[in-house]
């Protein structure tokens, strides 16, 4: 199966691993990856506070580029990525004359025709696959956390229950873990405020690892480098904020697969971690 | 109390261009107050969306502007929890989005946004110049803007030692396209706004 691929610029730097671990991932399960030509940033978290028409345009170029590379789906793996690319394509969908006029900003026509997919959509086609080749199941509680952006809003998305996703869940049974019933598996991290309102951060990403902790988990999966890094990244502030020492890992889901389906630690990227995640081999390989 | 005088329904008024510019219909808030219960940073704000949506809602300049002027629409994470429980299907994080710039046109932007904003503009900026996030670019910008000169040393080194801090930018071929886009949205919209 071939498929288009957004990375989106995290996954060049601050969170790397999650392009390394997709592309471990697709190879190891027969998904080949073509990469949008030229892309540009979707304005993730920024455009949107500053301009709205810049905020639809910046993706609608990346759309564009998709169409006229020929591609009908993209997998875009950042949930922040995803949803402002799926945003723009309702809206241009939704309002042709806005459509035009953005179409006209980036000199390129643009339609929405090509479908927007995020990392759990795709894998969980690949149910079968991962189960046949999951050989060694990974044996541990973990909590999955899905985030706002790939649920939420729901009629833009239209992606998996907006309150009790369980699509991650699955795929984590499918691995040999065992997904926790657990509170917060939608709540916001903090987000965009990482920089300029670390204490929030702090606070929100806070409740989330204690929360998860409290449910048993030995690590925290997700599929958002923003919630990502401020859950690893920033876990000094947060157990300083919570007076306590939580070394629970946190992994992409596509690290979480890679290693069940027994791809080497350091091909998923497991060593770019601030929260060591290093020696969250299965418990299987671990034990033998 | 006496009666707000309403314009909404005529004229230029905040409320009518939030209207267009969004397509949220202002009135179908009831006030239940699902939004702010469910809100993530609404003991972050000085007023909650719940009480911004009443402000905007009924066309009076002076609680227009006390909307405009609140810290409040600049704590909005646009995580969309409220629009996703909203009764009424209200997508508030577009009407923040819009007051925000508002906001900023006209001079009444809470002043402890100064670093939200700097941290936003220092982001888009990188993107203008080279098509792509810079990483270490937006950081230094930010530093810079906001003097923050302090924030996260510690953070850089360890990012740079797992190979998460690329010291060069991505540059991509579509530059010209990327200025285009900026000149004719935000730049635009910021001249036409004064």
């Amino acid at each position: 199966m071939r498929i288009g691929y957004y990375p989106g610029c995290s996954l060049l730097g601050s969170s790397r691993e999650f392009d390394e671990s997709v592309r471990a991932l697709a190879q190891a399960i027969g998904l080949e990856l073509v990469e949008v030509p030229d892309w540009n940033c979707c304005g993730a978290s920024s455009a949107h506070v500053l301009d709205h028409k810049l905020s639809l345009s910046l993706p609608a170029r990346i759309l564009a580029q998709a169409e006229a590379a020929g591609l009908t789906e993209v997998l875009a793996p950042c949930a922040a990525c995803y949803n402002r690319l799926t945003s723009a394509r309702a809206a241009l969908q939704a309002d042709p004359a806005a459509a035009k006029e953005v179409a006209e900003i980036i000199a390129m026509p643009v339609t929405g025709k090509v479908k927007v997919v995020n990392i759990l959509e795709v894998l969980d086609r690949f149910q079968e696959v991962i189960k046949t080749k999951t050989v060694a199941p990974l044996g541990r509680k973990v909590a999955c956390y899905y985030g706002c952006l790939l649920v939420r809003p729901p009629k833009v998305v239209h992606f998996d229950r907006p309150e009790d996703p369980e699509s991650m869940d699955r795929l984590m049974a499918t691995a040999g873990a065992e997904p926790i019933d657990w509170n917060f598996k939608t709540e916001c991290c903090g987000a965009a405020f990482s920089v300029t309102r670390t204490p929030i951060v702090a606070r929100m990403s806070g409740k989330i690892v204690a929360n998860a902790a409290k449910h048993g988990a030995e690590a925290i999966v997700v599929a958002c480098p923003m919630c990502h890094s401020n859950l690893d990244m920033r876990r000094p502030e947060i157990n300083d904020q919570l007076d306590a020492e939580h070394k629970l890992p946190v992994l992409f889901i596509t690290q979480a697969l890679g290693l069940a389906m027994g791809i080497d630690a350091k091909a998923l990227g497991l060593h770019r971690h601030m929260v060591p995640a290093m020696a969250l081999q299965p418990v299987a390989a671990s034990k033998a | 109390m006496t009666s707000a005088p309403h314009h909404s329904a005529h004229g230029d008024t905040l409320k009518a261009r939030i209207e267009q510019a969004t397509g949220v219909k202002l009135n179908h808030c009831y006030q239940c107050g699902k939004c702010a219960a469910g809100c993530p940073v609404a003991q972050d704000m000085d007023m909650t969306s719940c009480q911004i949506m009443r402000l905007v809602q009924l066309g009076n300049p002076d609680w227009d502007r006390m909307a405009l002027k609140s810290e409040g629409i600049w704590m909005c994470l646009a995580c969309e929890t409220c629009a996703t429980r909203c009764p009424q299907e209200v997508e508030v994080p577009l009407v923040m989005d819009y007051l925000r710039a508002e906001a900023v046109a006209l001079g009444l932007a809470h002043p402890r946004s100064r670093d939200i904003l700097a941290f936003h503009r220092a982001f888009m900026d990188s993107v203008k110049a080279t098509g792509r996030l810079y990483e270490i670019g937006l950081v230094a910008d930010y530093k810079f803007r906001s003097r923050h000169f302090l924030k996260d040393v510690v953070l850089a080194p360890k990012m740079y030692l797992r190979g998460k801090l690329p010291l060069l930018p991505h540059l991509i071929k579509g530059r010209e396209a990327m200025k285009r886009i900026f000149q004719r949205t935000l730049e635009a919209n910021r001249e036409r706004r004064g």
